[in-house]
C-alpha cells in the first residue's frame, strides 16, 4: 500500500489474455496491473487470483508481444480507476475513458473506481417519470421510465442501431429542469458502425449532449468488459453528483457475452449453458443494476441496453438471463423489418414493467393506459384475424374481423411505422392512436372508459391521415 | 476453545484460502482482512481453511489476518426484526445506509437489532417456576401486529431464579436468571442468536391441514398450499412470478410473512418497500410491514452473501414458528441461490454435476424445503407453529426440465406452472391449470367442508374436469373449427372460457379483484358450475348453443370478481337467482 511499487521482470506463463507472476509480494484482489512488454509499450491488466506463490493477471489489450522472460509488471496497488468529467460530453472515448477523437485532453475532474459499488435496496427510489423517445411504439406501448433498464431486444441486421441513433437524438425527459445525458457504449461493433453513430451524432448536433464510449471489434477482448463500466461510472457521476438525467445506450450486449465466454474459457473455468460462465447473471447484472434513482438525488440512470439474439432465438442465455434482470424489453421483429415498417417494434412481446406507474396524468395524458390495453388487445385481435385470413382467404372474413384487419393494418402503418427523423409527442402517438381505433366500433372498446371515448375518439379525425 | 488466527494464501472472488487455521471449526464465522470482511469455513484440510468471504473482496491482500469468531455462522433474534430490511447475512440495510450512504462499501460492525432501543417488556412467569427450552418468559410488543415471545433459549432448563419486572429493555439487558441442573446460572437477555444451517428444533412434526389463505382464486381453489407446506413457481421471465409471489406476501393469512429477494431486481425490491406500508392486511386492517421482514440480496450484491439469503431467512421464519406462529417465507428467486452455489463451487473447482451445478444441489435443496413444515414448539405449552415456503424458480429459457426445476419438484408437494404463453395472453396469474398440481387437495379437504361448504370438493373437481375437457376439444377446435362440434361439448369450450375469464384470472391491481376470500371464491365457483348443468340441461331439451352464449347472465359472470367486494357476497345470490331466471326463460321458450 506504501511507497513505490516495484517492478517485476519476468512472468511464468502467457495464456490467452492471462499471464501468471511468480514471488510478488503484498498485491491486493483485484488490483490493477501495469504490464510492460519488451520493446517498451505499456498495456493494463488486473489481478484475478491470488496465492502464495503465484498471481494470475488478466491483460486489457492482450499478451500478444509478451515474453515470458522480458515483459515488465508493476502492481499499481488500488483498482482500474477511470476519468469522470463534464467535459466528457460531446467526446469520444476508448475503454478507459481516453479521449480517441483527436481533440485536446479534457480535464478530469475525478477519478473513480470503475466497478462502481451497489446501490443499498434501501437508498432507491421506485421509477416513475416517463421519459419521451419520439417514438410511438415505445412511447405508447412500452414507455421507459427514469431510472429503468429497458433493453432492446434485436437480431442480425435488424434496424437496432438506426433505432438507438434515433432514441439518441430524440429522447427528452418532461416536466423537470435538470440537465438531460446520454452516454452511448458502444462494445465490439464494426467500424463503419462506429461511423454511423458518430456521423448520426455529428450531423444533427445531438453529439454535444454524448459521452460515446467506443471498443470496436477487433479491440482485445477483454477491454470489452471495462468499456461498459466506464461509461457507466461516468453516468453515475453525472446523475448523482451533477444531477443530471442520464440515458445510457449499451450496443451490443451480445458482443460483451462473447468476450465474457472468450475470457473465461481461456481461464479454464466450468462453463454453464452454451459454453457461457456460470457467473454471466452476476456479471450482467453488476452492469444492468447500476441503473436507477437514488433518494434525495435529483439525477437518474435509465438503461437501454441493446443486444443481438443469435438466430433471433430469445431463448438462448444472452436474452434470457437480460431478460431475467431488466424491467421488461423490447423486441424487434424480421417479419415487420420485411414489411418495411421501420422501427420494427413487435408490441405483442415487448413489455415495459415500470409503465403502469410512469404514465397517466401527471406523466403523460389520462387515456394512455387505457389506450395502451385497447390497442394490445386489439392488436392481438388483428393477429388472430390475420392468421385465419392465411386459411380462408379474406373474402370468408366476417365484418367484424374486417374491421379488426383495417385496424390491424393502420396501427402499424401509421403508429409503429415512423420516420427515421420523426419526432413525436406523446401526445401526437395518442392522437394517432385513437384514429386507429376509430376503424373499431365503439362498442369493442371496453378496455377504454367511456368519458375518454367521449373526449378524445373523433376528436382528432380532421388531421387524419 | 482457542480461537483461530490465520493468513490469507489465496485469493479468488469470493473465495480465500488461510493458513494457520487448525483451531477452526467447519462452518465458522470469521472475520478476513483488515477490514474485518464476514467469511464462513467451508472448507478445512491440516491448518488450510477455504473461505466464502460475504462481501466485496477487492483490495484484500495475501498474509492479511483471518481470525475465527468462535461462532458458527448465525442470526440475531430478538425484538426489532419485523419492518426491518437485511441484507444476505442479516445486515441491517438502513444502518449500513447510514454509514455508508447510498453505495454499499466495506465497512465493520454492523449489527442486525439495534442495541440501544428499548422495549417494553412483560414478563409470564414467576421466580421458581421450573422451565425448560422453548417457554414464554415474557412478551414484547413488536409492531401492532405481531406479539413477540421471549423464549427459553434451547439447551436451557432449570429453575427461574430471576425475571425483571414490567418495563423497558434493550435486548442486551438481563431479563431472567435460570439455574440450570448443576447450580450454575445463566443470564438471559432478549437478543439470542442462531446458526443459520442448523434447523431449530421442535417436539414433534403434526400433520398439515389448514390452508394458507391467499385470496388468489386459482390457488386457494385449484391448487392449496397448506399452512406448513411447500410450493414452487416455475416460470420464465415475464411470466409474472414476482407479482405472484408479492400477491402472496401481500394476502396470505400468515402472521408473519417474510420475503427474500435472493439476486433479483432492485427497484422490485424498492416497489416493495414503497407499498407493504401502505396496504392493510385484510384480516386484521394494519399495515402490512407490521408482519414482513425483508432480506435483501440484490443481484449485484454479493454472491455469496445470496447463497446465505436462503438460510437467514429460513432461520428467522423458524424462529418465529418457535412462537407459535403461521410464518410464510417467500424466496425469490431460488434459481439465482442454486447459481450462488455453481459459482462458489467453481472456484473451489469441485467436480460439477448437470449444467455445472455442484452435485450436492439436489441435498441442499431437500435441506431446505424440510425446513417446513407444522410442529409442535418446544416448551410445555405445546404451541403449534408453522412455516410454509413458496420458492420461486427461473428456469433458463422457460425450460422446466433444467436441474434446478426438477430438484425442487421432487421436495414441494405445490407446483404453480407459470406459462409464458398465458402472460402473453395477459392471463393472470400465468398458471397454466393442467401443469400445476398440489398434493395437499385432500389434506384440505376437509377445512373447507368445515368452514366454507360441504360440496367444495366436489364443485372444485367438477370444474377442473371441464377445463381438462376442454383442453382435449382445444385439438379438436383447431383442426375442425368449434362449428363442427356438438352443442354438448361446444357448452365445455364455453363453460371452461367462463371459468378462465371470471374466475381463474385476477387483476392483481383491481382494489376488489386483488383478494377473494373463501366465501366468495367458493360462491363464485358454485355459480358457475351450476351454470354449466343447467345449460346442459336446457341444451338437452333442445336449446341451440348460440342461445346459452346470448344469455345476459354471462356478462353478470364475468363481472362477479371485480364488481362485488368481499363483503357483500349477498350479491353473489342476486347473480345467482338471475342465472336460474335466465335459464328458466329460456327452457320456457323451448316448450
Amino acid at each position: 500500500m506504501s511507497g513505490p511499487s516495484l517492478e517485476y521482470r519476468g512472468v511464468l506463463s502467457i495464456n490467452g489474455p492471462i499471464i501468471m507472476v511468480e514471488n510478488v509480494s503484498n498485491v491486493g484482489y483485484d488490483e490493477l496491473v501495469s504490464v510492460k512488454t519488451p520493446t517498451g509499450e505499456k498495456r493494463l491488466g488486473k489481478v484475478i487470483q491470488v496465492s502464495q506463490n503465484v498471481v494470475t493477471v488478466q491483460v486489457f489489450e492482450g499478451t500478444t508481444n509478451l515474453s515470458p522472460s522480458e515483459t515488465r509488471t508493476r502492481f499499481l496497488g488500488h483498482s482500474l480507476e477511470v476519468p469522470v468529467s463534464t467535459e466528457m460530453l460531446g467526446r469520444i472515448m476508448n475503454s478507459y475513458g481516453e479521449p480517441i477523437d483527436g481533440h485536446p485532453r479534457f480535464f478530469t475532474e475525478e477519478k473513480r473506481d470503475v466497478n462502481g459499488y451497489p446501490i443499498n435496496p434501501t437508498a432507491r427510489e421506485y421509477p416513475k417519470d416517463f421519459i419521451q423517445t419520439g417514438l410511438s411504439a415505445i412511447d405508447g406501448l412500452a414507455s421507459l421510465v427514469r431510472g429503468q433498464k429497458l433493453p432492446v431486444f434485436s437480431g442480425p441486421g435488424l434496424s437496432h442501431n438506426e433505432l438507438a441513433a434515433q432514441i439518441v437524438r430524440q429522447a427528452q425527459i418532461r416536466n423537470a429542469t435538470e440537465p438531460f445525458n446520454i452516454v452511448f457504449i458502444a462494445m465490439g461493433i464494426k467500424h463503419d458502425d462506429a461511423d454511423f453513430f458518430r456521423k448520426s451524432f455529428e450531423e444533427t448536433g445531438a453529439i454535444k449532449n454524448v459521452a460515446m464510449f467506443l471498443n470496436l471489434a477487433d479491440d482485445p477482448p477483454v477491454e470489452r468488459i471495462i468499456t461498459p463500466r466506464a461509461g457507466l461510472t461516468l453516468a453515475e457521476y453525472l446523475a448523482y453528483e451533477k444531477d443530471s438525467h442520464v440515458l445510457v445506450i449499451m450496443t451490443d450486449i451480445t458482443n460483451y457475452c462473447e468476450a465474457l465466454r472468450e475470457i473465461s474459457s481461456s481461464m479454464e473455468e466450468v462453463p454453464s449453458r452454451k459454453g457461457y460462465p456460470g457467473y454471466m447473471y452476476s456479471d450482467l447484472a453488476s452492469l444492468y443494476e447500476r441503473a436507477g434513482r437514488i433518494v434525495g438525488k435529483k439525477g437518474s440512470i435509465t438503461q437501454m441496453p441493446i443486444l443481438t439474439m443469435p438466430n433471433d432465438d430469445i431463448t438462448h442465455p444472452i436474452p434470457d438471463l437480460t431478460g431475467y434482470i431488466t424491467e421488461g424489453q423490447i423486441v424487434l421483429s424480421r417479419n415487420l423489418e420485411k414489411q418495411g415498417i421501420y422501427p420494427p417494434i413487435n408490441i405483442i412481446t415487448s413489455l415495459s414493467r415500470l409503465m403502469k406507474d410512469g404514465i397517466g396524468k401527471n406523466n403523460t395524458r389520462e387515456d394512455h393506459a387505457n389506450i395502451a390495453s385497447q390497442l394490445y388487445s386489439a392488436y392481438a385481435q388483428y393477429n388472430n384475424v390475420k392468421s385465419l385470413v392465411a386459411i380462408i382467404g379474406e373474402e370468408g372474413l366476417g365484418t367484424h374481423d374486417k374491421e379488426y384487419l383495417r385496424f390491424g393494418e393502420r396501427f402499424e402503418k401509421a403508429l409503429i411505422k415512423q420516420g427515421r427523423n420523426e419526432n413525436r409527442t406523446i401526445e401526437q402517438t395518442l392522437d394517432i392512436a385513437w384514429n386507429a381505433l376509430s376503424d373499431l366500433p365503439e362498442e369493442e372498446l371496453t378496455a377504454i372508459k367511456p368519458e375518454y371515448i367521449q373526449k378524445y375518439l373523433h376528436k382528432t379525425d380532421a388531421e387524419a391521415i | 476453545m482457542a480461537t483461530a488466527e490465520g493468513t490469507v494464501i489465496r485469493i479468488a472472488g469470493p473465495v480465500a484460502e488461510a493458513k494457520g487455521m487448525s483451531n477452526a471449526v467447519m462452518h465458522e464465522m470469521v472475520e478476513v482482512g483488515h477490514n474485518g470482511l464476514i467469511g464462513e469455513i467451508i472448507r478445512l484440510e491440516g491448518d488450510h481453511a477455504t473461505i466464502q468471504i460475504y462481501q466485496n473482496t477487492s483490495g484484500l491482500k495475501l498474509n492479511e489476518p483471518v481470525i475465527g469468531t468462535g461462532s458458527l455462522l448465525s442470526v440475531e433474534l430478538g425484538p426489532g426484526l419485523i419492518g426491518g430490511v437485511f441484507d444476505g447475512i442479516q445486515r441491517q440495510l438502513e444502518s449500513l445506509r447510514v454509514l455508508t450512504g447510498p453505495f454499499i462499501k466495506q465497512v465493520h460492525g454492523i449489527t442486525a437489532l439495534s442495541q440501544e432501543k428499548k422495549w417494553s417488556f412483560h414478563p409470564k412467569v414467576k421466580t421458581d417456576a421450573k422451565l425448560v427450552s422453548g417457554d414464554i418468559l415474557g412478551t414484547v410488543k413488536e409492531t401492532n401486529l405481531v406479539e413477540h415471545r421471549i423464549m427459553v433459549p434451547v439447551g436451557v432448563k432449570g429453575k427461574l431464579v430471576e425475571i425483571a419486572s414490567e418495563g423497558d429493555y434493550t435486548i442486551v439487558e438481563t431479563i431472567a436468571v435460570i439455574e440450570v441442573a448443576d447450580g450454575k446460572k445463566t443470564d438471559i437477555q432478549m437478543l439470542q442468536r442462531w446458526p443459520v444451517r442448523i434447523p431449530r428444533p421442535h417436539t414433534r412434526r403434526l400433520f398439515a391441514s389448514i390452508p394458507l389463505i391467499t385470496g388468489q382464486r386459482v390457488i386457494d381453489t385449484f391448487f392449496p398450499i397448506a399452512k406448513g407446506g411447500s410450493a414452487a413457481i416455475p416460470g420464465p421471465f415475464g411470466a409474472g412470478k414476482t407479482i405472484t409471489q408479492q400477491q402472496l406476501a401481500k394476502w396470505s393469512d400468515a402472521n408473519v410473512v417474510i420475503y427474500v429477494g435472493c439476486g433479483e431486481r432492485g427497484n422490485e425490491m424498492v416497489e416493495v418497500l414503497d407499498t407493504f406500508p401502505q396496504l392493510l392486511d385484510p384480516t386484521t386492517g394494519q399495515p402490512l410491514m407490521e408482519r414482513t421482514i425483508l432480506v435483501a440480496n440484490t443481484s449485484n450484491m454479493p454472491v455469496s452473501a445470496r447463497e446465505a439469503s436462503i438460510y437467514t431467512g429460513i432461520t428467522l421464519a423458524e424462529y418465529y414458528r418457535d412462537m407459535g406462529y403461521a410464518v410464510a417465507l417467500m424466496a425469490d428467486s431460488t434459481s439465482r441461490w442454486a447459481e450462488a452455489l455453481r459459482e462458489v463451487s467453481g472456484r473451489l473447482e469441485e467436480m460439477p454435476a448437470e449444467e455445472g451445478f455442484p452435485s450436492y444441489l439436489p441435498s441442499r435443496l431437500a435441506e431446505f424445503y424440510e425446513r417446513t413444515g407444522v410442529v409442535e414448539t418446544l416448551g410445555t405449552d405445546g404451541r403449534t407453529g408453522s412455516i410454509c415456503a413458496i420458492g420461486a424458480v427461473s428456469p433458463p429459457g422457460g425450460d422446466f426440465s433444467e436441474p434446478v426445476t426438477q430438484h425442487t419438484k421432487r421436495f414441494t408437494r405445490v407446483f404453480w406452472a407459470l406459462d409464458a404463453e398465458l402472460a402473453g395472453s395477459r392471463h393472470y396469474p400465468a398458471i397454466n391449470w393442467m401443469a400445476s398440481y398440489s398434493g395437499y387437495i385432500t389434506d384440505l379437504t376437509d377445512w373447507w367442508h368445515k368452514n366454507v361448504d360441504d360440496k367444495w370438493a366436489d364443485y372444485r373437481n367438477e370444474a377442473m374436469h371441464i377445463l381438462q375437457a376442454e383442453d382435449e376439444l382445444k385439438n379438436i377446435v383447431k383442426l375442425v373449427g368449434p362449428e363442427a362440434l356438438p352443442d354438448k361439448q361446444r357448452l365445455i369450450i364455453e363453460t371452461a372460457r367462463v371459468i378462465r375469464i371470471a374466475f381463474l384470472q385476477q387483476n392483481a391491481l383491481d382494489p376488489i379483484d386483488t383478494y377473494c376470500n373463501p366465501k366468495k371464491q367458493y360462491k363464485m365457483l358454485k355459480i358457475i358450475v351450476d351454470f354449466h348443468h343447467l345449460a346442459g340441461n336446457v341444451i338437452i331439451k333442445g336449446a341451440p348453443i348460440f342461445k346459452i352464449t346470448e344469455l345476459p347472465v354471462i356478462e353478470d359472470l364475468m363481472r362477479m370478481k371485480n364488481s362485488i367486494p368481499n363483503d357483500q357476497l349477498e350479491r353473489l345470490d342476486e347473480v345467482e337467482k338471475k342465472m336460474h331466471q335466465n335459464m328458466e326463460n329460456l327452457e320456457a321458450t323451448l316448450r
